[in-house]
């Protein structure tokens, strides 16, 4: 190979990284931008929030609004309630989900593989065939207006779940389960000693899934809360933003919404790494 | 090999061992009959009746269906939400796919690009929703802003019924993170040797993305367009939240007409009828797109345990 050929090569190399380069940059601005637009509003003075043109960076910049938020509406119930029934739902989630799934991929018994398949064909299922009858099924239980329609049904639920933690679990090897045995454990004892703290990955999965899911859920507290003291973060942002789609302190919802994202972002950001693992263990193998 | 394994244990135990099994499965169980299977026959029951709650079921046989067809709203709903589709998902899948490609690249700090890319599709629902609608604002949003800058006036979008269904599926491209992930995932999966081999060969950088990674890919795609097809029909949050199903019901969709019937008039029969008339046209899609899917799905000939 000449000399000539190989510095084109490497030309033609750069020019590929710049490119590559220049699209990450402006699809990242562009993605960005949104977030820039919310925060930029959140710290504006009421009446900079109307301005023509607007005013890309605040001026001045009012972290009191951030105070605002936090004191003018009960926002730290709000807060309380959905960690209240987002723990409730983690914790439910991968109780029944990690049984189950141990279950499907470790213990043979007639009819478990039928049942399985039906398990998976509920995840295509679209939510409002059995949202009705849920909600009539919880008001006979007098359960409206309280957060066990939200908390109680996922100690039993988590099909996509019981997949996840069932294609994890079959790839431990049987030699430790075996072994366990040996020394005398029954399934149960296998199951906490020797499958779950091997699982820690695929569990903190379920978890941050979950997690996402019960935060930002609107749906379901819509239909099953009704008191304003109970409502969760979304509902109440909803309930903030004021009747006939007027906005009329934008600067606060706008704090109030990204204060809302901050746990999101923020658990997305560091659990990014093993995120991905899980999206490509269920991807590739399923 | 896990079977051999078993068996190897002897008689005694496969007995014990069943038992077990049901017992490990028997939360899950319990909630599939209570929570999905059992809802699922209530709901094809009462879509047979006139319910209200406060009032016994009271059966009315096919009338409620017979309804449906004759209402107009229903209709709409279900061309709103099919218009959805037809806009978000096509663009979605092209749009999460190219990303994909794009954050496969092996570049320095590739995965704070992956980061920024994904967050926007971890947070979802009503503070999204919220931001957008200011997005969106005619006077002051920035949308309309930055569209002045290049001399084009924007639309009212969300207060514009030619504008409010295409802004909503805009705002959706923000979270194709989510779908550009399963890509990615995907696409790391794939060999490299197979792209080595067909550098070799001499082929071109289009041929390679064409002849491996278009149909290593294509179950990845099927996965995405199926899940794309069943959330599309689930949306709710954006018809909520920012527009009540307007202007003149141009954001009427299906699961928002459907909570109005349901939560708000306590239509609980006629909310029922639609749910069913939902699950069968999901169920026909889906099969659509699975029994067309030898054409232009490739199965990678499943490895040996």
């Amino acid at each position: 190979m000449s000399v000539a050929q190989g510095t084109s090569r490497t030309t033609a190399r750069r020019l590929e990284h710049f490119l590559t380069y220049l699209l990450l940059v402006t699809g990242g601005v562009v993605i960005c931008i949104p977030f820039f637009w919310m925060i930029s509003t959140s710290l504006k003075q009421q009446m900079d929030v109307y301005l023509f043109p607007p005013q890309w960076i605040p001026e001045p910049v009012q972290w009191d609004n951030y105070r605002q938020v936090m004191t003018f509406w009960p926002f730290w119930t709000y807060v309380g309630n959905s960690v209240f029934v987002s723990v409730g739902s983690i914790v439910g989630k991968l109780i029944a989900s990690s049984l189950a799934a141990y279950g499907f991929a470790r213990l043979r018994a007639r009819g478990r593989d039928v049942i399985f398949v039906i398990l998976l064909s509920t995840m295509m299922l679209p939510s409002q065939v059995t949202l009705i009858p849920q909600f009539i099924l919880f008001s006979k239980l007098r359960w409206i207006d309280s957060f066990k329609p939200l908390v109680v049904p996922a100690f039993f639920l988590g099909p996509f779940y019981v997949f996840l933690l069932r294609q994890f679990f079959m790839t431990i090897s049987f030699e430790l389960e075996d072994a366990a045995r040996m020394d005398g454990c029954n399934s149960l004892q296998v199951f906490y000693r020797v499958i779950l703290p091997l699982s820690m990955p695929a569990l903190a999965i379920v978890a941050i899934f979950e997690f996402r899911g019960r935060w930002n859920d609107f749906l379901e507290p819509l239909i099953f809360l009704n008191s304003p003291s109970k409502r969760t973060l979304a509902l109440a942002l909803q309930f903030f933003q004021g009747s006939e789609g007027v906005l009329p302190q934008l600067h606060l919802l706008m704090a109030a919404s990204f204060l809302s994202m901050v746990p999101l972002l923020v658990l997305f950001t560091v659990a990014q790494k093993r995120f991905i693992q899980g999206i490509v263990f269920t991807g590739i193998k399923g | 090999m896990i079977g051999r394994l078993l068996a190897s244990r002897g008689r005694n135990l496969t007995r014990r061992e069943a038992l077990e099994c049901y017992l490990f499965i028997s939360p899950v169980c319990i909630g599939l009959l209570a929570f999905t299977i059992g809802p699922i026959l209530a709901s094809l029951y009462f879509s047979f009746t006139e319910y209200n709650i406060i009032r016994a079921p009271k059966w009315v046989g096919l009338g409620k269906f017979h309804d449906l067809i004759q209402d107009e709203l229903f209709w709409q709903s279900l061309k709103v939400t099919s218009l959805y589709v037809v806009m978000h998902l096509p663009l979605s899948l092209v749009l999460a796919l190219g990303i994909a490609l794009l954050m496969n690249q092996k570049v320095r700090g590739i995965i704070f690009f992956r980061t920024v890319y994904y967050l926007p599709s971890v947070v979802s629902g009503v503070a999204v929703a919220l931001l957008w609608m200011w997005i969106f604002n005619p006077e002051f949003g920035i949308l309309n802003t930055l569209l002045a800058l290049v001399n084009i006036r924007g639309p009212a979008w969300l207060f514009d019924e030619h504008w409010s269904l295409p802004a909503i599926a805009l705002m959706s491209l923000w979270g194709v993170g989510g779908s550009m992930l399963i890509y990615l995932a995907g696409l790391q999966g794939i060999p490299s040797e197979l792209y080595e081999a067909a550098e070799i060969d001499g082929a071109s950088r289009w041929r390679r993305f064409w002849f491996i990674t278009l149909p290593l890919l294509s179950t990845v795609i099927l996965f995405n367009l199926v899940m794309g097809l069943i959330a599309s029909f689930q949306e709710f949050t954006p018809a909520y939240v920012m527009t009540s199903g307007g202007p003149n019901f141009s954001t009427l969709f299906y699961n928002y007409y459907l909570y109005e019937n349901a939560f708000e008039y306590l239509y609980m029969g006629y909310a029922s009828a639609m749910a069913w008339v939902l699950l069968v046209i999901v169920l026909i899609l889906t099969l659509l797109v699975f029994k067309s899917s030898p054409m232009w799905v490739f199965y990678q000939e499943r490895q040996k345990e």
